[in-house]
């Protein structure tokens, strides 16, 4: 572990923290504004967007597993699965995929 | 107002949430080796940061050595609404919480501890709240090291197919709301849209990747917030979103 890193993680750290740590303590009074409170409504689900897709096409060995293993997620969290059963299927559905693939193909 | 102030009953409702954040944070761990990182690199991120949109974030900015701003940038703009949550968690804390308090507090004020505190009737008090968030982060940190030495020592194929973990959950958090709110589903679509121009146009794909997120995010929830903002008055719950 160099030096570096521990710049690295007292920033990523850092910034996390002052994020939750300031408001709890200096402010007391509720956001009314609705653009702030719309926007970071948004956020999270823009954020988890753009950070699924499109790296969950890269996120495994064969370009194939992963779309298998993202429409299996899609389909079950439509159906409202719960957040590990879904993870859970993705995976199996990619490590059968590519067991299919080293062995069949 | 009365104040929930047990600290059994706050372990007994962190448990659920411990035991969501031992998968989650697995993966994370699995996430964090497959992109060069250490063990204790990768335990000491969870231990430290408790968020897992942020960290997955951050983890291929520290691995490739990216810059500092950038990682403080997309930082702050993904944990932004935290802040929300933690004005609105500070109303509802009792007066068994002092200011020291809320520092540790607010350290581990997740989006599920938020949900849970927010949930309960009247006010929540110092017992209770160090109940709930002790099981958490426990968890967050153990799955961490867990995944991570898994990571280390597992078969190749059995770590391709852990590597889309994480992302399985991110569609599970995203797609029962974007199925019910037709706007977060517009939303997302344009986020994704543009992640993907990020990704794929010539030039514009140069830009790096947490400077990318930060900007799809922002023109993506910029434009739904003028578009199709909250009704006013609304629940700060529904602000939570689950990590």
């Amino acid at each position: 572990m160099t030096e570096n890193f521990f710049v690295y993680l007292l920033v990523i750290a850092g910034v996390t923290y002052l994020v939750r740590m300031l408001p709890m303590v200096l402010i007391k009074k509720k956001i009314t504004n609705t653009f702030i409170r719309s926007f970071l409504y948004y956020v999270p689900y823009a954020v988890l967007g753009v950070m699924t897709v499109p790296a969950i096409f890269t996120s495994t060995s064969y370009l194939i597993s992963a779309i298998v293993g993202f429409l299996v997620a899609c389909i079950l969290a439509y159906l409202e699965k719960s957040l590990v059963v879904v993870a859970a299927s993705a995976c199996g559905a990619v490590l059968a995929c590519e067991l299919i693939i080293k062995y069949f193909c | 107002m009365k104040e929930q102030n047990s600290f059994l009953k706050g372990i007994k409702d962190g448990i659920p949430i411990c035991l969501g954040y031992l998968s989650v944070s697995f993966a994370f761990g699995i996430f964090s080796i497959q992109n060069g990182l250490s063990i204790l690199e990768a335990v000491l991120i969870s231990m430290t940061c408790v968020t897992s949109a942020g960290q997955l974030a951050g983890v291929p900015i520290i691995a490739t050595g990216g810059s500092l701003i950038e990682l403080a940038v997309t930082q702050l703009i993904i944990n932004l609404r935290y802040s929300l949550m933690s004005v609105s968690l500070s109303q509802k804390l009792g007066g068994s919480i002092k200011m020291a308090d809320r520092f540790l507090i607010s350290f581990v004020n997740t989006d599920e501890v938020f949900a849970v505190s927010s949930g309960q009737s009247g006010a929540v008090g110092k017992r209770y709240m160090y109940g709930l968030i002790l099981t958490p982060y426990l968890g967050w940190s153990i799955g961490t090291l867990i995944g991570a030495v898994a990571g280390n020592i597992l078969p190749e194929i059995v770590i391709s197919a852990l590597g889309i973990a994480i992302y399985g959950m991110f569609v599970a958090i995203v797609i029962p709301v974007a199925k019910k709110e037709r706007s977060v589903a517009l939303c997302v679509a344009l986020a994704i849209a543009l992640s993907c121009i990020f990704t794929y146009v010539p030039f514009i794909n140069k830009i790096s990747s947490g400077f990318a997120i930060i900007i799809c995010t922002i023109v993506a929830s910029t434009i739904f917030a003028l578009v199709a903002p909250l009704p006013p008055e609304n629940n700060m719950e529904e602000v939570s979103a689950n990590d």
